[in-house]
């Protein structure tokens, strides 16, 4: 590597010297980072980036977090907007929207899922077509995270019902504050809302708001999923704002809240394995034999299932091709998660029949109960997982696709639309 | 390293791979299994002087290469993995652990460097009739004559126990306070009184004995009590059987999955199916996860972890279900062909079903793993 890792770290150290200061307003330090291209160093040197190699962002936030500067949140669904756009959006796009997205100024969505597809995405039938100079847009989206704040959304729409499936889409950003956008909040069976639907109904999109060419949408929108994949995994560290007293800290402190607060339950989602040893001892349920089975049996699984994890990491580090056991993560926790709530079940007994401040922990445990089918649902089904492992590292045969030489308009579709 | 093997560790994971694939086909498997000995000593010690295999965790200062369980470990995945007949398990694993372990300084000078080399072998007397692998329910007492100790009682499910060189009986002798200690002691396998019984165990590969001592002279190899130093053997015995255990489940998952690409049905490859897509990919979980298991826990024994005794059990735990499911698994994938004898999925099979038990089933080191977080 050409780029010295040391070098790096002074140039950030001397930068940070002349400019951090807590008692900055949040979205002037981001202006600051947004300009000195501290802030997103691996983006493009002429797009508020320093065509730094990824691997050196630890290095940077390392100095960052060294004297307590607050570094560029880089989860959230406005990232994802980033990263498409400087992939395949358009000098226009990268003008208006990259520096509102490091400021945080700018909230942004995601209109993929429909009610009518939900694994299979490129089976959306929300239709914009042209009129006039402007694109029109009719149709349903559904788990739409922070659409009733978003300012601007990251929309796959059908344009054309005579092509194919994937080639009949295209990709858009829509702006959200108009007439023919509806947001309603999605209520769970676990009683949070944490998603929107929305219903667009003769909404407008200018055709300079189109990304990439037409019928380029599900390509576009795969850059998007891949970047969602890797947030996904960095969503733990995310949630936890930097500790520290001064103005700029409180303010990223609430910005945090609010991005967060859709996310209170995913702990819970995963089967909080980490409260089964003390839940056991304190009901007593760890004298039950029967119930002290299934908790070594749970145990068994959460540790073996982190190992493969850690496993698959060090392989990762070390550069060495990626193993069987990278792509069964998401598999394994949803095990863990079902186990998990089965053992939280039979040490709470009786008081599993119970939510709220009647249930343990304040309802913690009732969420636990309703939450943990998520888990093998969100991001892809263990079903849809299956398919993928088997196809892509077991080798076996693709499922036979009924979809895929046809015209749209002729595949079998849901009615709901 | 818990996560990953070294450069090294892998090139002789390879290298032991071609050897064994080589020495052990399985028509030498079936070939050996159909003997009462269940493996040759001319063809293993070749074998063993080539590659030095049960020298490899025994000290160095007992004649030993001095590597550690992570590396032994590496072995016995890959014996697993070819079902290779041979007294490694018993002189290697439980019995030059017991000795190294348990026996005075005496004893480890004069048995280990033999069981090194490989012109020792050597079985651990431990378990009893009632198949209890619970050190502290042996019940067998020796009784002190002068300077000689004499044996009285049936060692059972003992590990090549009709074709070792030396037995090594665990068993309870008075101390001059009048209470009693474990003990570990040297039994000739030509001893006056001995009675050796090989029994008929449903994984051929694996043989097991029943031993009867009938006033068997012994000599008493261990000066203190030997409780700690047992529960140390069997700590790393379940580790190294564990990792047995994954190197054939894996063999097993891929030799199946490799039969269903290939097996037509209904005009297709029955590879095509979802039902048996998932079922492969079930597979593939269960066995991955018990080899981050069995590779965690030797990489912590060797690091001398405080938790070893639970992860010791989550690898055995986690191996006996994944090895077993996948078993089953591979026959039901095979169909028909796959309950046959010709067919070598048994093999495989039976071997899963005796190291399911072997040193304890899932539930018993489930309740261990219980007692160990319970305190």
């Amino acid at each position: 590597m050409s780029i010295n890792e040391e070098q790096v770290r002074n140039e950030v150290r001397e930068w940070l010297k002349e400019n951090w200061s807590p008692n900055l307003d949040l979205v002037e330090w981001r202006l600051k980072l947004a300009d000195s291209g501290w802030g997103m160093a691996n983006w493009p040197a002429e797009w508020y980036g320093r065509d730094l190699p990824v691997s050196l962002v630890p290095a940077i936030e390392e100095e960052f977090s060294k004297i307590g500067a607050l570094t560029i949140p880089k989860s959230g669904i406005r990232m994802l907007a980033a990263a498409t756009i400087l992939n395949h959006g358009s000098d226009m796009h990268k003008e208006k929207f990259l520096k509102r997205i490091i400021t945080g100024e700018d909230v942004w969505c995601q209109l993929f899922s429909e009610p009518g597809s939900g694994s299979d995405l490129a089976g959306a039938t929300t239709k914009a077509v042209m009129v006039g100079n402007k694109w029109v847009v009719n149709g349903q989206k559904v788990w739409t995270t922070s659409a009733h704040k978003a300012h601007w959304g990251l929309l796959l729409a059908r344009t054309d019902m005579d092509e194919t499936k994937h080639r009949g889409l295209s990709y858009f950003i829509i702006d959200m504050n108009q007439p023919g956008v509806e947001t309603q909040p999605l209520m769970q069976m676990n009683g949070h809302a944490s998603f929107n639907q929305v219903f667009l109904t003769d909404a407008e999109v200018m055709p300079d708001f189109q990304v990439a060419e037409l019928g380029d949408g599900w390509q576009v929108a795969t850059t998007t999923l891949m970047h969602e994949r890797r947030a996904a995994d960095s969503l733990r560290s995310w949630g936890q704002a930097s500790k520290g007293d001064g103005p700029i800290y409180d303010q990223e402190r609430v910005e945090t809240e609010t991005t967060m607060q859709p996310y209170k339950w995913y702990p819970q989602r995963a089967g909080r394995v980490d409260l089964i040893m003390d839940r056991a001892k304190e009901t007593d349920a760890i004298k039950d034999p029967a119930i002290r089975q299934e908790i070594a049996k749970l145990m068994t699984l959460h540790k073996s299932a982190e190992w493969t994890a850690r496993r698959a990491r060090a392989a990762q580090e070390q550069g060495k091709p990626q193993g069987p056991e990278g792509s069964l993560g998401k598999l394994a926790a949803s095990n863990v998660a079902r186990a998990a709530a089965k053992v939280h079940t039979l040490i709470s007994g009786a008081d599993a029949m119970l939510t709220g401040e009647d249930s343990p922990m304040d309802g913690i445990i009732a969420e636990i109960l309703v939450s943990f089918p998520a888990s093998s649902i969100a991001g892809g089904t263990d079903e849809i997982q299956k398919n993928i492992i088997s196809e892509r590292v077991l080798n076996m045969p693709k499922e036979t696709r009924f979809d895929a030489d046809k015209p749209f308009k002729d595949i079998p579709r849901n009615t709901v639309s | 390293m818990k996560f990953s093997f070294s450069e090294e560790q892998e090139e002789f994971r390879s290298f032991l791979r071609r050897f064994l694939e080589e020495k052990s086909p399985t028509t030498e498997v079936r070939r050996l299994m159909a003997t009462d000995a269940g493996w040759e000593k001319e063809q293993w010690q070749k074998v063993n002087t080539e590659l030095g295999l049960t020298a490899i965790a025994i000290p160095e200062e007992y004649g030993g290469q001095g590597f550690g369980l992570s590396e032994q470990c590496i072995v016995l995945e890959e014996m697993g993995r070819f079902l290779l007949c041979a007294p490694y398990f018993s002189s290697a694993v439980l019995t030059a652990n017991a000795i190294l372990y348990g026996a005075s300084e005496e004893y480890k000078k004069k048995y280990l460097p033999e069981i090194a080399s490989g012109d020792l072998t050597a079985s651990l007397a431990f378990t009893e009739e009632t198949g209890a692998w619970d050190i502290s329910s042996m019940s067998m007492c020796a009784t002190k004559n002068k300077n000689t100790y004499r044996l009285t009682g049936i060692k059972s499910f003992v590990l090549d126990g009709h074709m070792s060189d030396l037995i090594i009986v665990l068993a309870k002798v008075d101390d001059n306070s009048g209470s009693q200690r474990l003990a570990l002691f040297s039994v000739d396998s030509t001893a006056v009184g001995l009675t050796k019984n090989l029994l008929n165990s449903t994984d051929q590969t694996r043989k097991l004995a029943k031993l009867t001592f009938t006033d068997v002279e012994a000599t008493c190899i261990s000066s203190d009590d030997v409780t700690e130093a047992m529960h140390k053997t069997f700590l790393k015995s379940c580790i190294g059987l564990s990792n047995e255990m994954v190197g054939g489940a894996e063999r097993l998952r891929e030799d199946t999955l490799e039969y269903v690409k290939m097996r037509m049905q209904f005009g297709r490859s029955i590879a095509s199916f979802q039902v048996t897509k998932h079922k492969a990919t079930d597979m593939l979980a269960d066995v991955e996860l018990a080899k981050s298991a069995a590779y965690y826990a030797a990489a912590a024994f060797d690091d001398g972890e405080s938790d070893i005794a639970a992860t010791a059990s989550i690898a055995k735990a986690s191996a006996s279900e994944a090895y077993m499911q996948t078993a089953i698994n591979a026959v039901q994938m095979h169909g028909g062909i796959g309950f046959t004898w010709d067919n070598d999925t048994h093999l495989w099979f039976k071997r899963a079903k005796s190291s399911e038990v072997f040193l304890g089933t899932a539930d018993f080191h489930r309740e261990l793993m219980m007692q160990s977080w319970d305190q």
